[in-house]
């Protein structure tokens, strides 16, 4: 009874009595979650575009980061740093392209996300060869990012929200709304689509599977950056963001391999569950439920709904 | 030349399907057989230590790993756990009992983490690939998060790790601070060798056909009559035994003083992955093929590297090193993507049938 009571009725009891830090944890969670939905993004993007899992996205990210910060480091410009860090990223895409794309076209999908696991450790190898492997400081003040908190009383207590927070929740949605638009207004846009829905109908209309490709791979690389960014900006730019970018992972269940309002959508509900779990339940089985929790979510939500709450309905036939 | 299976006639079926057909084959394995019994007497305790034990404890792992995705298609990353689990359980049945010897322990070990990959393996029943590849992340860092915070798991340490206790085997120290390379070797080898052997037959026989069906196309194999649930379990559980023993294999006899909960991270999965990869998928030699190149070619490298630069003049720091590795690494797992999807195994079923084939391929 008394183990019930405490995961049952206690949790919520504190909740009730303390509704500023529920709504801090809720904060939290929110941030937390559009940042999982930014990763999450970049890699709905490729899969949609190339029916390519590309495990890589998560050391893009990294990558992008460290190209930014190792760039002024060595004393070029913040703004300078920032295109040649943009650069940096279109000549992955490439090189992806050139190199790891086209010699596997019409491989199983299995080789294809292997092939981008591949890609991982030449990105981290390349990166530590470059950057080193220190964590790095990201240039937040120096991008103009806001710093600094804002507080305010309410629900009885105080709610402290960072500055970076809210600009990185206003810059995910403005990314987010961009990709949409791009995406349903451009002629790229309409390429991208089709070559979603089916690579030989593409190819006979006369789109440039590779042109898409580079352009995609491209576009997720700059998601890629602004997440290292915003990422780098709350906590630090190292090499242990790429396992938090795993956390995409669940994401895109709980959303659906190939829609983006489900990477938003999942990424709000693994982020919120998250924080709330770790905050209220975590404490009853010591603490650190975080690194796993996420999986478990999503691993239960699998067992209900195999293709996500947007994903398309699989049919199996023979 | 010499490698033609002319005149050898097979007179029954077993002949037929044996696994090693040609008498070369057989020839071959067992000089190789022969030859890392003999290694201790040549080589010296670093090669044994650093080289071989590592290797044979990778290649067991990656024939485990191999058995779920290779053989029966399930895309997993949980081998870093279920290596774990093996270890942990090794440790707590050897501190409970030590009466009993401790090579027992090691393959029991591997039965616990035959349970917890059933476990986990159940959702495996309603989702696949990618889906089910984020499933096995849950138990990868679920089980993580157990080696760390459940403390009756290493005793109540205070430092949280497992410390391998002295333990004997026919009056020869076996694990603890001193143990011999040599002896841990020999026992190293005989149960991967032996491990293989099972394996081997496993995916010969009935069980290996029906993981194979199962990996090719589900619904089909299902409508041919082969119960799904208990043939995917089946491969979560032996392929969970195998990493199991693996893992104690590789905290008991490899490390032999102790490890901590970080040896099985997400970042061994990956590891013994592309072993896979690289190695073959579906493929029991592969997994060899796949350790030897994953984990012998760096240390090659590492002294390579130094020793050609050096006369230029030219130094080249570990760290430097340890990024080139990688970069070698991913490169070379795309390489061999690109120029044979199937690994290195089928690079040598090429190799092997040119050769019989010499010099007048048709």
């Amino acid at each position: 009874m008394d183990v019930l009571y405490k995961v049952l009725v206690d949790p919520f009891l504190q909740m009730g009595g303390a509704p500023d830090l529920f709504v801090q944890t809720l904060w939290e969670g929110f941030v937390v979650g559009t940042l999982y939905a930014l990763i999450a993004l970049g890699f709905v993007l490729i899969f949609k575009a190339s029916g390519v899992f590309n495990f890589a996205q998560g050391i893009m990210v990294v990558f992008a980061a460290l190209t930014l910060v190792g760039l002024y480091e060595k004393g070029v410009p913040a703004y300078a740093a920032l295109l040649l860090a943009i650069g940096a990223m279109f000549l992955i895409a490439l090189g992806t392209e050139r190199l790891v794309l086209r010699p596997l076209v019409n491989q199983p999908d299995i080789i294809l996300f292997m092939a981008t696991f591949g890609l991982t450790y030449v990105l981290i190898g390349l990166g530590e060869l470059i950057f080193g492997g220190s964590p790095k400081v990201m240039i937040a003040d120096q991008l103009l990012l806001p710093k600094g908190d804002i507080t305010f009383q309410a629900f009885g207590g105080i709610v402290q929200l960072q500055k970076i927070d809210i600009a990185a929740a206003v810059i995910a949605s403005l990314m987010i709304a961009a990709l949409a638009v791009f995406f349903q207004k451009t002629r790229i846009g309409r390429a991208l689509r089709a070559v979603a829905d089916s690579h030989k109908a593409a190819l006979s209309v006369g789109i440039s599977l590779n042109q898409i490709w580079v352009i995609v791979w491209f576009t997720a690389g700059v998601v890629a950056l602004v997440t290292g960014i915003m990422w780098g900006a709350r906590s630090e730019v190292s090499f242990a963001l790429q396992i938090i970018a795993l956390k995409a992972l669940p994401v895109l269940i709980l959303g659906g391999f190939t829609s983006i309002p489900g990477a938003i959508v999942g990424g709000l509900i693994i982020g919120l569950g998250e924080k709330l779990g770790e905050f209220y339940w975590g404490g009853l089985v010591g603490g650190g439920i975080e690194s796993w929790l996420a999986y478990m979510i999503a691993l239960i939500f699998l067992l209900f709904r195999p293709q996500g709450l947007f994903g398309e309905r699989i049919i199996e036939r023979i | 030349m010499l490698y033609r299976e002319a005149g050898q006639y097979k007179t029954g079926y077993t002949a037929d399907m044996a696994v090693f057909p040609i008498a070369q084959d057989r020839a071959g394995i067992a000089i190789i057989l022969a030859a890392v019994v003999l290694l201790p007497i040549v080589a010296n305790d670093f090669m044994l230590q650093a080289v071989m034990i590592p290797f044979l404890v990778f290649a067991l792992a990656a024939i485990g790993l191999n058995l779920l995705t290779g053989y029966t298609g399930l895309l997993s990353l949980g081998t870093g756990g279920f290596m774990g689990v093996g270890a942990y359980a090794c440790y707590k049945l050897t501190t409970f009992f030590p009466e009993v010897n401790i090579v027992i322990w090691i393959l029991v070990s591997g039965l616990f983490a035959a349970g917890v990959g059933v476990i986990f393996g159940l959702p495996s029943l309603r989702i696949k690939g990618f889906y089910l590849m984020v499933a096995t992340l849950a138990s990868q860092f679920f089980l993580q998060w157990c080696f760390n915070r459940v403390q009756w798991l290493y005793n109540y340490n205070a430092s949280g790790a497992i410390e391998v206790p002295e333990r004997y085997l026919f009056g020869w120290a076996l694990t603890g601070a001193r143990a011999t390379p040599t002896v841990r070797y020999y026992v190293v080898l005989t149960i991967v060798v032996a491990l293989t052997w099972i394996a081997s037959n496993l995916v010969h026989g009935r069980i290996g056909r029906s993981w194979m069906a199962v990996r090719d196309m589900d619904i089909a194999a299902e409508l041919m009559g082969i119960r799904l649930l208990p043939t995917k379990l089946l491969a979560f559980a032996v392929s969970s035994f195998y990493c199991g023993v693996a893992g104690a294999l590789m905290v008991f006899l490899w490390y032999a003083t102790g490890a901590e909960y970080n040896v099985f991270d997400i970042n061994q999965s990956f590891y013994i992955l592309s072993m896979i990869i690289i190695g073959g998928l579906g493929s029991v030699l592969g997994a060899f093929f796949g350790a030897a190149l994953i984990y012998i070619l760096p240390i090659a490298l590492g002294f390579a590297v130094p020793a050609l630069l050096a006369p230029f003049g030219l130094h080249i720091g570990a760290d430097t090193l340890e990024h080139v590795r990688l970069i070698i690494i991913g490169a070379l797992i795309i390489f061999f993507l690109i120029v044979e999807p199937h690994g290195l195994a089928r690079l040598w079923q090429i190799g092997k049938h040119k050769l019989r084939m010499w010099p007048f391929p048709y």
